[in-house]
């Protein structure tokens, strides 16, 4: 069967099974395999938040969504070209992610009966669920797979595991794929281990690709030609793992021990895992017995002279709320990620959301500043935390760096940075045996000396009372007043050293598109879509939000109206109605525990203009 | 090096608890011991870090010249074990009350055990909450009478030597807020301890708990009613050194020497350093008025420590890892080139 091969610039493809369909590692791939073939891309990983949930039904379905592409490539993607269901609940699940030209593919071994009801479904899904127009190419895969692996000596359950690779290897053939990768990580996995399944698997893959070759129900395969990308080497990187790698870059242009102290929490966790693997560059990592003790064995390793980092997601936010205060009060450079996910309370674990950025911004007790910045995507979160590594480092304050977990397990493709290029960091130590007051601060920074236990001469006491400058108790109100102010300041004063606020886009007009974190990617989409068609509207992305870009002001008041949009019922907007009354705000919010859609904000920057 | 006295370990600032309250005896004993110590074990005074929670007894830090920490009630723990794990040539001494290390600490508290931190924890038990006025608190007495208990407790208090022992702790001692001399020595043992040492010091609320060790305490009682364990040494007490304990059965027993055909070589020979917590535990557990109240060393037993093992860990894997530098890790795994 020939099929007729279209030149496509790009195509979003949405891997959905069971949860234990292994669909995060078919996505993954084939993610993979595509940038090291030179496309552009980005990934959303969209799973539930229980292990293995009930079997076969809507619930369980885990799905990755990958786009690839031969120019630049900025989001997942909203809707997919091809959906890959293994089973009717991932059908179900889906199918209101197609495009009208989409292609479906589904494992028919699989719609059976108690499939069906499974997944909610009667006994046409395909109508049931509106999509007779899409192509739909139906694939008995569970059996191809078992007839593949008849002879392999494999038995039931490990032949059922291979299903994945027959899919694999089918959109392999219609997306143009070269498999040389897939052998190689197939080799790299099981060599050791299971050099016995090295084979099968590949065997499998093979005919998948060699099945989509001789099946008419394909319509066309697809090219996608290489992005023009600027030269270097590149990897793959998730959000977690750039975060981890910021965190330790930062530490050695400090010259100093990293210590990690964090409790186990989605989607977190990833970037305690990450540093756990990097002692050789002198990481320590604390599994700590909770979220309190997370942060506070941060603190105790601040205080002993440690890049100290502590991580979580929203509930542990809360949970670490007091010690961030005591952080805050000790003036320790102490670095706080929280990878936001949904809320409130345990909210759905794995989605993700900027629902915390009024918590990050005012959670705590007293007059309790602290910086607060965002990671704006997967690779970006190494330039994020090592920056907040610096400023904590440099301006002896606790920095709360926001991702979210879309940021977290995305993934895109990332020009290796050279350390070269990277500046020092220089924390203020105090100098040994000289005379050290614990809060006289450097009359420009207000930044305070650091002086470690262990420097001789420099013995003093910090903790959460309100001291005055030379670190002695004191209740007096003229004192506390002057504590607060400066405290205050000091945050303030690191607008100085951030990079001003940049305007995609005129400079001036109707109408200025703002967001901050996560949802880059999205906003810019949007607003280049829009401008491609001629209508005139500008962007401004906030990677800094206490304190913010020193230019904001300027920035903001060149336009006639302002949409802030975000994943939360509008706290950047509402910080920045309180710090700029004067300008008219307008908001787009979200709150579903998924990214935005590109065509959502297209439609609300019209809305906006007409 | 120069020889220390107390005076390098006490801070200028006033010492504020009530007088008569038995946290001085403690602090007295602390400053007193740190020139020991120091003598000891090669240590230099900026090497010390005094932690401390939320309560009364927290107060501590500020009336010592060293490196201090004050920080949030029940986390004086977490944060030692963040300090000493960054830093393992510290040596971090804590100070925290009954409510702070068992109430709202307690997690903390037995995890750092757990791990076996090299931290001195003194644990200053007088069975209430006297920083926040007189409520009762998890060591406070079935029963007992405060502020949010009128009509008594209805629930059990915690033993912390139990508690430690239960943990699989490395290290307990006891000791008598007066008893100056036996909590320093005490405290150069947690200090030649390689590992979490606790120390529970009995102290006397004289506002909001007065005599709440007065049965054990008192001058006169003191000799019967209490038996300072040492290892290697016989267990025996009482004003005129004629009691001591024997093992009866699976328990423990008091007898008097020359009664009933008891002579000394049937008390039992105190063994700190037994791995076999069963004699300890029960020696902790010892109450008044059917045991005397077990003082001293009562457990000192060697194992790993945790600070040590992070940073041994660290080593090994630098050792033997190719990744030594940020460079090396970003071109590590897989990569591709665009040419």
């Amino acid at each position: 069967m020939q099929h007729k091969v279209i030149d496509t610039k790009d195509v979003v493809i949405r891997f959905a099974g069971d949860s234990g369909d292994g669909m995060q590692l078919t996505g993954s791939l084939f993610a993979d395999m595509s940038a090291i073939f030179g496309n552009e891309l980005s990934t959303f990983p969209d799973y539930p938040a229980e292990i293995r949930a009930p079997h076969g039904t809507v619930s369980g379905v885990s799905g990755f969504q990958v786009h690839i592409g031969s120019e630049h490539i900025t989001t997942p993607g909203d809707f997919c070209d091809l959906l890959v269901a293994m089973n009717p609940a991932a059908l179900k699940a889906n199918a209101k992610w197609l495009k009208r030209t989409a292609m479906v593919l589904i494992d028919s071994d699989t719609f059976d009966e108690e499939g069906l009801k499974r997944a909610g479904l009667k006994n046409d899904p395909i109508a049931e669920l509106y999509i007779e127009d899409r192509t739909i190419i139906i694939a008995p895969i569970t059996t191809l797979t078992e007839e593949s692996l008849k002879d392999s000596g494999l038995d039931r359950k490990t032949v059922a595991k291979c299903k994945n690779m027959f899919t694999l290897g089918m959109a392999c053939y219609i997306y143009n794929r070269p498999m040389e990768y897939i052998f190689q990580y197939l080799e790299r996995k099981f060599g050791k281990k299971k050099p016995e399944l090295i084979e099968p698997n590949k065997k499998v893959l093979k005919d998948g690709y060699n099945y989509a070759a001789n099946i008419q129900a394909i319509p066309n395969k697809y090219n996608i030609e290489p992005a023009h990308q600027p030269k270097g080497l590149y990897r793959n990187i998730t959000g977690n793992q750039a975060t981890a790698w910021g965190l330790l870059a930062a530490a050695e242009k400090a010259n100093l021990p990293l210590f990690c102290g964090s409790y186990p929490i989605t989607p977190a966790t990833g970037i305690l895992e990450e540093l756990a693997v990097h002692k050789s560059l002198g990481a320590k990592t604390l599994q700590a017995e909770d979220e309190i003790a997370g942060i506070c064995t941060a603190i105790g390793a601040a205080f002993a002279g440690n890049l100290a980092v502590t991580t979580t997601s929203g509930p542990g936010l809360s949970l670490k709320s007091e010690a961030l205060g005591l952080a805050v009060m000790t003036e320790l450079p102490l670095v706080i990620v929280d990878v936001q996910r949904a809320g409130p309370s345990t909210g759905i674990p794995t989605k993700t959301e900027q629902t915390d950025l009024n918590q990050a911004l005012y959670g705590r007790n007293g007059e309790c500043p602290m910086v607060v910045m965002a990671a704006h995507s997967p690779a970006g979160c190494f330039d994020a935390a090592f920056n907040a590594a610096k400023i904590a480092l440099e301006h002896m304050t606790p920095v709360l760096l926001l991702t979210e977990g879309f940021l977290g397990n995305g993934s895109e493709p990332w020009l290796i940075p050279s350390m070269k290029d990277y500046p020092k960091i220089v924390p203020p130590f105090a100098q040994p045996n000289t005379e050290y007051k614990p809060f006289r601060r450097d009359p420009e920074t207000l930044v305070r000396k650091w002086a470690v236990p262990g420097m001789a001469g420099c013995e003093h006491r910090v903790g959460g009372l309100e001291k005055n400058h030379d670190g002695v108790l004191s209740s007096d109100p003229v004192n506390h007043a002057t504590m607060v102010r400066e405290r205050e300041m000091k945050v303030q004063k690191i607008a100085d050293f951030i990079p001003e606020l940049e305007v995609n886009g005129p400079e001036s007009g109707k109408l200025l598109v703002v967001g901050w974190g996560g949802t880059y990617g999205h906003l810019l989409s949007a607003v280049q879509e829009l401008r491609a068609q001629g209508t005139e509207v500008s962007f401004a992305h906030f990677d800094y939000i206490m304190p913010l870009p020193r230019n904001t002001e300027n920035v903001l008041g060149k336009f006639d109206k302002i949409l802030v949009c975000e994943l939360n019922s509008g706290h950047f907007v509402n910080y920045l109605r309180g710090k700029f009354p004067q300008f008219k705000y307008e908001q787009f919010n979200k709150v579903q525990g998924q990214p935005f859609l590109v065509q959502e904000i297209v439609a609300a920057i019209k809305e906006n203009l007409s | 090096m120069p020889r220390y006295t107390f005076k390098e370990f006490k801070s200028d600032q006033e010492v504020r608890w009530c007088p008569g309250c038995g946290d001085h005896g403690v602090l007295a004993a602390l400053q007193r011991a740190l020139p020991d110590v120091t003598e000891a074990l090669g240590y230099s005074k900026e090497r010390y870090v005094v932690v401390s929670g939320i309560g009364c007894s927290s107060r501590l830090p500020y009336y010592m010249n060293t490196y201090g920490f004050h920080s949030i009630h029940g986390r004086a723990t977490a944060i030692s074990t963040g300090i000493k794990v960054a830093n393992p040539d510290l040596t971090v001494w804590q100070a925290c009350g009954d409510g702070d290390a068992l109430a709202i600490g307690g997690n903390h508290f037995i995890h750092a055990i757990r791990r076996n931190v090299d931290i001195n924890i003194i644990l200053f038990n007088n069975q209430i909450y006297g920083l926040t006025k007189g409520q009762y608190s998890p060591t406070s007495k079935f029963g007992a009478i405060s502020k949010t208990s009128p009509y008594g407790t209805v629930e059990h208090p915690f033993n912390p030597g139990s508690l430690v022992l239960g943990a699989k702790g490395t290290f307990f001692a006891r000791s008598l807020d007066s008893e100056l001399k036996l909590t320093s020595e005490i405290m150069l043992a947690a200090a030649e301890h390689d590992g979490c040492s606790v120390m529970e010091m009995l102290t006397n609320c004289v506002i909001f708990n007065d005599g709440a060790h007065k049965l054990i305490a008192d001058r006169e009682v003191r000799a019967d009613r209490t038996i300072v364990l040492r290892h290697g040494e016989k267990m025996i007490f009482g004003k005129n050194r004629d009691k001591g304990i024997v093992l009866d059965g699976m328990g423990l027993r008091v007898v008097t020497i020359g009664e009933n055909g008891i002579t000394e070589d049937d008390i039992l020979v105190h063994d700190a350093h037994s791995e076999n917590v069963g004699i300890q535990m029960m020696l902790a557990d010892m109450k008044y008025p059917d045991f005397p109240v077990a003082l001293g060393v009562i457990r000192d037993v060697k194992d790993v420590t945790y600070d040590d093992g992070v940073r041994d860990q660290v080593a090994e894997v630098k050792a033997k890892s190719k990744i030594q530098c940020v460079d090396d890790l970003l071109r590590s795994g897989s990569t591709w080139e665009v040419k």
